[in-house]
């Protein structure tokens, strides 16, 4: 493998013998061959990453300011905000980027959605997408617990409440939740504690989900595998050019929000300090937390609508199962192609349905749409896998740009013969 | 002229092209990027607004009687007060700078000769030296005695004896009027 490693300087190969750590550099960002149509739709799993050093940088920095106590946090915040050099400015880093961590990550499921990148042989780098997904939404929670505002008391009492819908267990589960009879001190340091420990071990799982990646390397629109080198082009320049330009544009949006809006997508409710007597009149989680929130608020059982909510992240890990269709692009799949669109639009009917009251028609439409969504998943898509009849699928990912074009197609004809 | 050469130099080593120049430019960008991103972070962790507005304490020397001391806190340290005797004062600006291993006047490190106002931590590593309390050890110059590493101070704060290299510092002092002043 080392063998690959153009360097003269003596240092780095003497490391390298010992130690492979450059070799391992070069393997996974600069020679790893990428298939070579990538669409800017992939640009998403590198600003994910992205997003997640830059929480990470930020939060530490944060912790410093910080004080995990009922009578200080609320007052450390705002000291961090008025008092702390740049505190303003690190602290809407942080509030923002988390929401921006959260809209590069659905964008990059509805990407894996759209062509395919769950199915075979890749239905663990899947999994293990949902399992960061799943770390993301707790850390994210607890971290908005932290400020200690009339939202993160109330959130964290509605969200750990919902345990207590389990029989029998339920309000033991709660009182050992929050290490007492109510979300008070000892919930607030532990959620301090877990806050910071669940992004390293975000970072473990982007780890070993960037392996099971590299086993078989990155899915592609036309969701065919590369039939040889000629189909795959280097990392670097290739791709590494193309996620900083994402990283550009995608920065470019972030600070518009950081600059111009840093509040856009907080609650006013979390600048008033936290009391436990008194409940906002409107209470709303965060916005990505909202499609699941419009589910659990449309059953009108505890139980049945905690475990819906929970299912409608559960039945990702399943749904390489689910879709049977050997076809991966919906590219491809002209009636997968629609349905996709609709479960889309599904989950932004769900997103809003989340942020109304649960009464009259938002709660209406929210019930259609929390059983729309699971019949997408239970019904619609093992149904697709039999009766859809999809599009031929082209040779290899060369045939489709070089076919027709007599000149170029000579100039590859031998690799193409190959292929 | 200019561009005639770099034509020259362009064509004569052909490894350096267009592209180099935009890989560069690329890289000096991301650099340049990184650090604005990084300089709010490190700059967060120097004291802050509330910290600085605690950088100074006002003092009121009236209930100090001659010969007794006062230890005041500035910046989160002791600062020493000492209300000195006329032995004391006699003492320390009859000592000849040759002797000291810091040769500071101690007319250089008073405002009012009866009031002695130094920083109350070792200049060896930090620690308090013993010497405001009635009953304390003051060392063999009668100042301050350093128990951590054994350092003597004299009655002006400067290091006579010991592994101290500077005397006590003296903080900015300022007399508001006769029995108020101002450090910091």
């Amino acid at each position: 493998m080392s063998e690959h490693l153009k360097t003269n300087n003596a240092v780095i190969k003497w490391i390298d013998h010992r130690l492979p750590v450059f070799s391992m550099m070069n393997e996974t960002m600069i020679d790893y061959p990428a298939p070579k149509n990538l669409n800017y739709w992939w640009n998403f799993g590198s600003l994910a990453g992205l997003a997640l050093v830059v929480m990470i940088v930020t939060g530490i920095v944060l912790a410093m300011q910080y004080t995990a106590h009922v009578d200080y946090a609320f007052n450390s915040v705002e000291r961090i905000m008025r008092d702390v050099n740049g505190g303003w400015l690190v602290r809407y880093i942080h509030m923002n980027m988390a929401s921006f961590f959260f809209i590069a990550v659905f964008i990059h499921m509805f990407r894996g959605l759209y062509y395919g990148s769950y199915k075979a042989p890749r239905e663990i780098l899947w999994m293990l997408g949902v399992v960061i997904l799943l770390l993301m939404m707790a850390t994210a929670f607890m971290g908005y617990v932290l400020p200690w505002g009339q939202m993160s008391f109330w959130g964290a009492t509605v969200i750990t409440n919902l345990f207590s819908a389990f029989p029998l267990i339920g309000e033991s589960i709660v009182t050992w939740l929050w290490g007492g009879f109510s979300v008070d001190n000892p919930t607030l340091n532990r959620f301090f504690a877990l806050h910071y420990l669940l992004p390293f071990v975000i970072v473990g799982v982007v780890a070993v989900h960037l392996w099971a990646l590299h086993r078989f390397g990155s899915n592609n629109p036309l969701g065919i595998e590369a039939k040889g080198p000629q189909d795959k082009i280097p990392f670097h320049p290739y791709y590494t050019v193309k996620d900083a330009f994402g990283v550009g544009v995608f920065l470019l949006a972030f600070s518009g929000f950081l600059f111009f809006a840093p509040n856009f997508m907080g609650h006013p409710d979390n600048y008033i300090p936290a009391n436990p007597l008194v409940t906002p009149a409107h209470i709303v989680p965060e916005w990505y937390f909202l499609p699941f929130y419009a589910i659990l608020r449309s059953i009108p059982d505890k139980l049945m609508g905690v475990l819906a909510m929970f299912a409608s992240i559960g039945i990702l890990f399943i749904l390489p199962w689910l879709d049977r269709s050997p076809v991966r692009s919906a590219k491809f799949r002209p009636v997968y192609k629609w349905f996709f669109w609709l479960f889309f639009a599904n989950c932004l009917l769900l997103g809003w349905v989340g942020q109304e009251a649960a009464e009259g028609l938002p709660l209406l439409l929210g019930r259609l749409a929390t059983a729309y969504y699971f019949i997408h998943f239970l019904v619609i898509l093992p149904l697709l896998g039999v009766m859809e009849r999809p599009k031929p699928l082209p040779v290899s990912i060369s045939e489709p740009v070089l076919k027709g074009g007599g000149a170029l197609a000579g100039a590859a004809a031998k690799p193409m013969e190959k292929a | 002229m200019a561009a005639d050469s770099a034509h020259a130099s362009q064509k004569s080593q052909d490894e350096e092209t267009r592209r180099d120049f935009l890989y560069l430019v690329a890289t000096a960008m991301g650099a340049v990027g990184a650090g604005a991103f990084a300089w709010p972070l490190v700059n967060s962790m120097n004291p802050s607004a509330d910290v600085l507005a605690l950088a100074s304490t006002e003092v009121d020397l009236t209930p100090i009687e001659v010969g007794q001391s006062l230890t005041v806190v500035w910046r989160g340290k002791p600062v020493f007060i000492r209300h000195r005797t006329e032995a004391e004062i006699t003492e320390a600006a009859g000592v000849s700078l040759d002797e000291l291993p810091d040769q500071e006047a101690d007319s250089d490190r008073v405002v009012k000769p009866e009031w002695l106002i130094v920083g109350g931590n070792c200049t060896h590593l930090g620690c308090v030296p013993l010497g405001q309390k009635t009953g304390d050890e003051k060392g063999e110059f009668g100042g301050w005695f350093c128990p951590c590493h054994g350092s003597h101070y004299d009655t002006s704060g400067r290091i006579r004896k010991g592994p101290a290299p500077e005397n006590l510092p003296v903080p900015p002092v300022e007399f508001l009027d006769d029995n108020t002043i101002k450090i910091g």
